[in-house]
């Protein structure tokens, strides 16, 4: 008590110094706080966005299926076996044909992934009872992103060529019926989506997927036949992957700032035992022990530490509150990722996360403040007093 | 002498360690102080007053001989045991006053009452009551930079006197002061001293100081040479 007590006398007495060591130390607290939370939003969104309108409860692949080799598609089809089909009448799984192909919005050349799916299916959330029309053209939902790079509208008609299971090139009219909005680029950008019925005549592949989605809730989860069935474990491993580095990132600045408050608390430590040499020598006459001045400049320290994370608390949660509110505007091209990202990221602040961080700073603050004070211990009381020691 | 001594002193040395050898800044010191002296160690600049009287308070050690104040031979106190003997028992004034500068005139005073552990309501009085001996108790808010020094030095000795010691040590009290706060410092030390009865023992060499003495011990090159009663 005593030396909490002479401590805050202490801090209070030193004045604008204090303060300024204080304001740095919260400035460090809250930015790896905040940084901690955009990332942690971030990733609960996108993992949710992921989930609900890509992958679902986790995804079949047609064995020879590969995302990053586009002209494994020619191989990566097979018929949808007895055992999903049952799946697929509860809709509680979503088979999806894909195949290359290339349209000619505005006269230009544009290769696109064309993907069949089951109009009437739920398991994502892509509007594809758009698709159940009666037209001459071939029914087609695109992403926004999809319709601004090539200037599409609803009730455009585009050219698209294929090639079928036989290698013969095709064509036909497209007709997009709807636009949808999608956090999630890898069904939006260069995606057309058609009736699955459709594109199995189109491809003469009656019956045939390349993946099959299945329903988030319940479903199949294992390999079916030669249809491996890929979980969220690996469908979202990059992703985790990179919200891992965009921690790595945080963890940096936070390193930085927290050095710079470890150095000015350091370095007022260090000055102000030289500076208060007198009045330590000057302690000791009047009975303090060796160890009791030196509880009182860790003490000093540590109350940085407090004051900080109350000074943190106070101008930073209402900022923090706020943002978490009202999410944060993302700049624009932050898609380019290629990851899910919304426009907006709302900022997720876990207790654990706060305390953990908390308790770094504090602890390290400690460390900081106490390593100074070995100069006390070896400190002459007579020479103390007369402000003599070097 | 039918009184206990306070303070008392044998064959005391000490070495200071300079460059590889050694420089002895007391030699011999056979010394007797009773209760309720007023005495003076003089002599010139390096004789060894204020060495001598820092043991004498227990903030340094004798190399050789012994010290007892206190029934305590200074020479084998802990840290611990040395630090409460202070706290309870001596007071010290010095030449530059050392005052807390971010305290108050009341919390400076206050400060060895912290240090004892004592309830707001003690503190509070013997604060005041202390203010009160050296007539400063319209400054209690007042830091020590807006006081002058023989305020400060007020203060101080204030502060020693607050916790009613046994003995104050007071190295060089009038150095940093004029003759007229000089003389007002050592008639409150004086009447202090009568009044209450705690012992002063000064190391000094200003002749001011000396015509108030009751005693007077001279030193020279780290030894007694002189010791009379005034
Ligand atoms: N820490 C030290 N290391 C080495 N020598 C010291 C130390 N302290 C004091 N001395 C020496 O011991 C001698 C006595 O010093 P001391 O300070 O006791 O003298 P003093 O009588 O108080 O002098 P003054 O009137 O100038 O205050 C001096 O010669 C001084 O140089
Ligand atoms: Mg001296």
């Amino acid at each position: 008590m005593l030396s909490i007590k002479l401590a805050w006398r202490n801090l209070i007495g030193a004045g604008l110094r204090t303060w300024l060591n204080v304001f740095v130390l919260s400035l460090s607290f809250l930015i790896i706080i905040w940084h901690k939370g955009i990332i942690a939003g971030w990733d609960r969104q996108a993992q949710r966005d992921t989930i609900n309108d890509e992958i679902g409860g986790g995804v079949f692949w047609h064995k020879n299926y590969d995302p990053y080799d586009i002209f494994t598609l020619v191989d990566a089809h097979g018929k949808i076996p007895e055992k999903m089909q049952t799946e697929i009448k509860k809709d509680k799984l979503s088979p999806i044909l894909i195949t290359q192909a290339t349209i000619y919005p505005e006269g230009r050349v544009q290769t696109i992934l064309l993907k069949g799916i089951i109009h009437s299916q739920t398991v994502v959330n892509i509007p594809t009872a758009k698709l159940s029309t009666n037209m001459e053209e071939i029914p087609a939902v695109i992403g926004t992103k999809m319709a601004k790079n090539n200037n599409l509208k609803v009730g455009d008609v585009v050219t698209a060529r294929w090639r079928d299971a036989n290698g013969v090139f095709d064509a036909d009219e497209l007709k997009i019926v709807e636009i949808f909005k999608t956090n999630v680029p890898t069904i939006d950008n260069g995606q057309v989506w058609i009736p699955l019925s459709k594109m199995q005549s189109m491809l003469q592949m009656p019956g045939e997927a390349t993946i099959a989605i299945t329903a988030k809730e319940d479903g199949l989860r294992k390999n079916v036949g030669s249809w491996i069935f890929k979980d969220h474990n690996y469908l979202l491993k990059e992703f985790k992957e990179m919200i891992k580095m965009k921690n790595f990132g945080g963890y940096v600045m936070w390193l930085v700032l927290l050095s710079l408050a470890w150095l000015a608390i350091f370095d007022t430590q260090v000055l102000s035992i030289f500076r208060r040499q007198k009045e330590i020598g000057t302690n000791i006459a009047l009975g303090m022990t060796r160890g009791q001045v030196i509880k009182i400049f860790t003490v000093e320290g540590v109350m940085y530490g407090v004051l900080a994370a109350i000074l943190a608390v106070l101008y930073g949660a209402p900022l923090l509150y706020l943002q978490a509110k009202n999410g944060m505007v993302m700049p624009e091209g932050s898609d380019e990722y290629g990851m899910a990202i919304s426009d907006k990221i709302f900022p997720y602040y876990s207790f654990g996360m706060v305390l953990i961080t908390a308790t770094i700073t504090l602890i390290s603050v400690i460390i900081v403040s106490f390593l100074p004070t070995k100069r006390i211990a070896k400190m002459n009381p007579t020479d103390a007093i007369r402000g003599k020691v070097q | 002498m039918n009184k206990k001594a306070l303070i008392s002193t044998q064959q005391l040395i000490k070495h200071y360690p300079v460059g590889g050898g050694k420089f002895t800044a007391l030699k011999d010191i056979n010394l007797n102080v009773i209760s309720g002296e007023f005495t003076g160690l003089v002599g010139p600049s390096g004789s060894g007053k204020t060495t001598l009287l820092n043991i004498l308070g227990a903030l340094d050690v004798p190399s050789e001989g012994n010290a007892v104040v206190l029934d305590h031979s200074i020479g084998n106190l802990s840290h611990k045991q040395a630090a409460n003997l202070r706290n309870m028992y001596f007071g010290f004034i010095f030449q530059t006053y050392n005052l807390l500068p971010v305290y108050t005139v009341y919390e400076n005073v206050e400060f060895p009452l912290l240090l004892q552990k004592l309830s707001h309501t003690e503190r509070d009085k013997a604060v005041k009551q202390a203010l009160e001996w050296v007539g400063l108790t319209d400054k209690i808010k007042s830091r020590p930079a807006q006081l002058s020094g023989g305020e400060c030095q007020r203060v101080a000795i204030a502060r020693a006197m607050v916790k009613v010691p046994k003995i104050v040590f007071a190295d060089e009290p009038t150095a940093n002061l004029d003759a007229e706060n000089s003389h007002n410092i050592l008639q409150t030390m004086l009447k202090l001293n009568n009044d209450i009865g705690t012992t002063f023992l000064f190391a000094t060499h200003d002749e001011k100081v000396i015509t108030y003495l009751r005693r007077k011990i001279s030193l020279n090159d780290g030894e007694i040479v002189d010791d009379k009663v005034i």
